[in-house]
C-alpha cells in the first residue's frame, strides 16, 4: 500500500524536466549534423568529379594515351592498362600469401609461430604505403631499375595484411563439426581444409580479396619509386609502367589544363570502379550470411 | 591378427605424411608474412644508414633541412606530421563518434544501412582523389577568404606586425592564426582534408562496438526514466570507450602516415612552423616530394631514414592500441 502511493506521488516528479528535454533533443540535433558534416565530402566530392569529369570520358579517354605537354586531346590508356596489369600481379601476391596466412592462423592455432605471423600481419597492415612504396624501392629497382614488377610487389605487400585479416575471420566463422565431419570419415587435415572447410568460406575470401584490391587500385605513393609511370603503353613487367593513381597525381599537380581535365576524368573513373568494387564485396559478403 | 590393426597405421601414416606437407607448404607461405616484415627493417636499416650515421640524434632533433647545404634534420617535418595529424584527431573524432551513434542509436534501419556504407565509402576513396579535390575546390575558398583578409584595412597593423615576427623566424599565438600567404595551400588545408580522410576509420569502428553494446545496458538507463542522449552519454559511451579509442588510434596512424593528399596541398616547406597558414611539411610529404630528386646519397639516405621513422611509429602506434584497449575494455567482455 505504502509503495504504491510512493509511485503514484513521484510520477509527477519523473516528468522530464525542460533542462533534460532540451538537452535530450540539442544532441540528438548536434549528432544528425555531425553526420551530415560526415557524409557531406563525398557527396560533394562525387558530384565535383562528375561535372568536372564525365566529358572528358569519351572514346579518346580510354584508346589513347596523354597528348605531349600542353597539346588538347589524348586519354589514359597508358594508365588504365599499367593499373590493370599491376593489379593482376599483386593479387597473385596478395591471394596467395594472403589466402595462406589466413589459413595459417585459422586452422593452426596451436603453431608456435601462429602468434608472430598473427602480430606482424597487424604490424604490417598499419605501415603506410609510401613506406612499402621505399622497401620494394630498395628491393628491386636499387637492382633493376623502375618497373611495372617492383610496383605490383608493393601492391602486393599491402594486400597481404587484408587479405590475411578477412581469411581468418571468415575461416574461424565455418563451423567446426563440419571439420569434424571431414576428419571422422578418415580424411587428411589438408583434404578438409582444402575441400570442405575453403568452399564453405568461399564467398567471405572473395570478399577480402576484392576489398583489398579497392584498397590498392588508389594508391599513387608505393608506385611513385617503383613503377614510376610511363607515357606510353607498356605491357613489359621490368619496364617502367604507368597506373591511374599515378597520372591522377601528375596531372593534378600539373599546371596544363589538359592534364588536369584528364587526371579529373580519371578520378572519376577510379572512384567509380573502386566505389563499384565494394558496393559488389558487400553484396557477396551479405548474400553469404 | 595383426593386419586389421596394420591396414590403419599405414593408412594414418599417409595422411600425416601429405598433412606435413601441405602444413609446411602453408608455413612457408604464411612465412612469407614474417619475411615482408623482415626484409623492410633490413632494407631500410641499411639504406638509412648513412644518415642516422652522420647525424645521429640530431637527425631528429635538428631544424635545419638542407640538401644544398648537405644538412638534414628532420625536427620540422616530425613537428608537422604531429601537428596536422593531431589536430585532424582533435577534429575528427567527436564528429566520427557522433556519426557512429546516429547510425547505430537514432537512425531507423531503412537509413542506417546506406549511411553506414557511405561512411564505408568514405574510406575507400583513394589519398590522390582526396588531394585533388582539396587542391581544385578546398584551396581556391581559402584562398578567397585569405584575399579578403589581406585585402580589409582593419588587418594592416597585426599583418605589419606579425610579417616582422615572421621576418625574424618568430611567431606569436596571434600571429599564428594569421594567413601568411593567399593560394590556400598550406598547413590548415591539409589539417582538413587529413580530418576528412580519417573520419571513416574512427566512425567505423565506433559504429560496431556501439552495435556490440548488450540491449540489457539501454534498457536498465531507460527503465531508471533517462532520456536517449542520457543512456547514451552514461550507459553506452563509457562501454564502448576501450573500442572507440581503439579506432581513434587506428585513425591516428592513418593520418600519420597519409601522404599524397597532404603531399598536394601542404606546400612542402621545410622551415619552422610560423603560421597555421603557411607552407609546412610532413615526414611522409616529403618523402613523397623529395625521393625522386634526391640523387645524392646523404639526400636519399635521409629521404629513407625519415621512412625508416614512420615504419617505427606506426608499428609502435600498432602496439600502444593494443595495450590500451587490453586495458580499457570493461570486465566480462573477453
Amino acid at each position: 500500500m505504502m509503495r504504491a502511493a510512493a509511485v503514484t506521488s513521484a510520477r509527477p516528479a519523473a516528468r522530464l524536466s525542460p533542462v533534460r528535454r532540451v538537452k535530450n533533443l540539442l544532441m540528438g540535433a548536434l549528432i544528425l549534423l555531425a553526420t551530415l558534416l560526415v557524409v557531406a565530402p563525398l557527396i560533394l566530392i562525387f558530384v565535383y568529379l562528375l561535372r568536372e569529369g564525365l566529358g572528358a570520358l569519351n572514346l579518346d579517354f580510354f584508346t589513347r594515351t596523354p597528348a605531349p605537354e600542353g597539346e588538347a586531346g589524348g586519354g589514359l590508356l597508358n594508365a588504365i592498362a599499367g593499373s590493370l596489369e599491376m593489379l593482376a600481379m599483386a593479387s597473385v601476391i596478395g591471394v596467395l600469401v594472403g589466402v595462406a596466412g589466413g589459413i595459417f592462423l585459422a586452422e593452426y592455432p596451436r603453431h608456435p609461430l601462429m602468434p608472430t605471423v598473427r602480430m606482424l600481419s597487424d604490424v604490417l597492415a598499419g605501415i603506410p604505403a609510401i613506406v612499402m612504396g621505399l622497401v620494394a624501392y630498395s628491393l628491386i629497382v636499387l637492382r633493376f631499375g623502375f618497373s611495372g614488377l617492383a610496383g605490383a610487389l608493393a601492391l602486393g605487400f599491402l594486400m597481404i595484411p587484408i587479405v590475411v585479416r578477412t581469411t581468418e575471420e571468415v575461416l574461424k566463422l565455418v563451423p567446426l563439426s563440419v571439420r569434424e565431419a571431414g576428419l571422422s570419415l578418415g580424411l587428411p587435415q589438408w583434404v578438409v581444409i582444402l575441400n570442405i572447410v575453403l568452399p564453405a568460406a568461399a564467398g567471405g575470401i572473395v570478399t577480402g580479396v576484392m576489398l583489398a584490391l579497392a584498397r590498392v587500385a588508389g594508391e599513387a605513393a608505393p608506385l611513385l619509386f617503383t613503377a614510376f609511370g610511363n607515357s606510353s603503353v607498356n605491357l613489359d613487367p621490368t619496364r617502367p609502367m604507368s597506373a591511374l593513381p599515378l597520372e591522377i597525381y601528375r596531372g593534378a599537380t600539373s599546371a596544363y589544363d589538359e592534364n588536369q581535365r584528364l587526371a579529373k576524368a580519371g578520378a572519376l573513373l577510379l572512384i567509380t570502379l573502386i566505389f563499384l568494387t565494394s558496393l559488389l564485396a558487400r553484396r557477396a559478403s551479405r548474400v553469404k550470411r | 591378427m595383426s593386419e586389421p590393426a596394420h591396414r590403419p597405421t599405414t593408412r594414418a601414416a599417409l595422411s600425416s605424411g601429405s598433412d606435413r606437407v601441405f602444413q609446411v607448404l602453408i608455413l612457408a607461405l604464411a612465412s612469407v608474412i614474417v619475411l615482408v616484415f623482415v626484409l623492410s627493417v633490413y632494407q631500410l636499416g641499411r639504406e638509412a644508414w648513412p644518415a642516422l650515421h652522420t647525424f645521429g640524434w640530431h637527425f631528429f632533433t635538428g631544424r635545419t633541412w638542407n640538401p644544398v647545404e648537405g644538412k638534414f634534420g628532420a625536427a620540422s617535418m616530425i613537428a608537422g606530421t604531429l601537428v596536422t595529424s593531431l589536430a585532424a584527431l582533435v577534429i575528427s573524432v567527436p564528429l566520427a563518434v557522433a556519426s557512429a551513434l546516429f547510425v547505430a542509436e537514432y537512425a531507423p534501419k531503412w537509413l542506417a544501412n546506406p549511411v553506414g556504407y557511405l561512411i564505408e565509402l568514405l574510406a575507400a576513396v583513394p589519398s590522390v582523389v582526396y588531394g585533388l579535390w582539396a587542391l581544385f575546390v578546398i584551396a581556391p575558398v581559402l584562398g578567397r577568404w585569405q584575399t579578403a583578409y589581406f585585402l580589409d584595412p582593419a588587418n594592416v597593423p597585426t599583418l605589419t606586425r606579425c610579417n616582422q615576427l615572421w621576418a625574424e623566424g618568430q611567431t606569436s599565438l596571434q600571429c599564428f592564426f594569421v594567413p601568411s600567404g593567399a593560394g590556400g595551400r598550406g598547413l590548415a588545408l591539409a589539417v582538413i582534408i587529413l580530418t576528412v580522410m580519417i573520419l571513416p576509420y574512427t566512425a567505423s569502428v565506433a559504429r560496431d562496438v556501439i552495435r556490440l553494446v548488450p540491449a540489457d545496458q539501454r534498457e536498465a538507463m531507460y527503465a531508471l526514466g533517462a532520456t536517449k542522449w542520457e543512456v547514451i552519454s552514461r550507459a553506452i559511451l563509457p562501454y564502448a570507450r576501450a573500442g572507440i579509442l581503439g579506432g581513434v588510434i587506428l585513425a591516428l596512424g592513418r593520418a600519420l602516415g597519409e601522404t599524397l593528399a597532404v603531399a598536394m596541398v601542404i606546400g612542402d616547406s621545410q622551415e619552422i612552423l610560423k603560421s597555421l597558414w603557411g607552407n609546412a611539411s610532413t615526414v611522409a610529404s616529403v618523402i613523397a616530394n623529395q625521393f625522386g630528386d634526391a640523387q645524392e646519397t646523404l639526400h636519399r639516405s635521409s629521404v629513407v631514414a625519415l621512412g625508416l621513422s614512420l615504419f617505427a611509429l606506426s608499428v609502435i602506434v600498432n602496439f600502444a592500441a593494443r595495450l590500451i584497449i587490453a586495458r580499457l575494455t570493461p570486465k566480462g567482455l573477453q
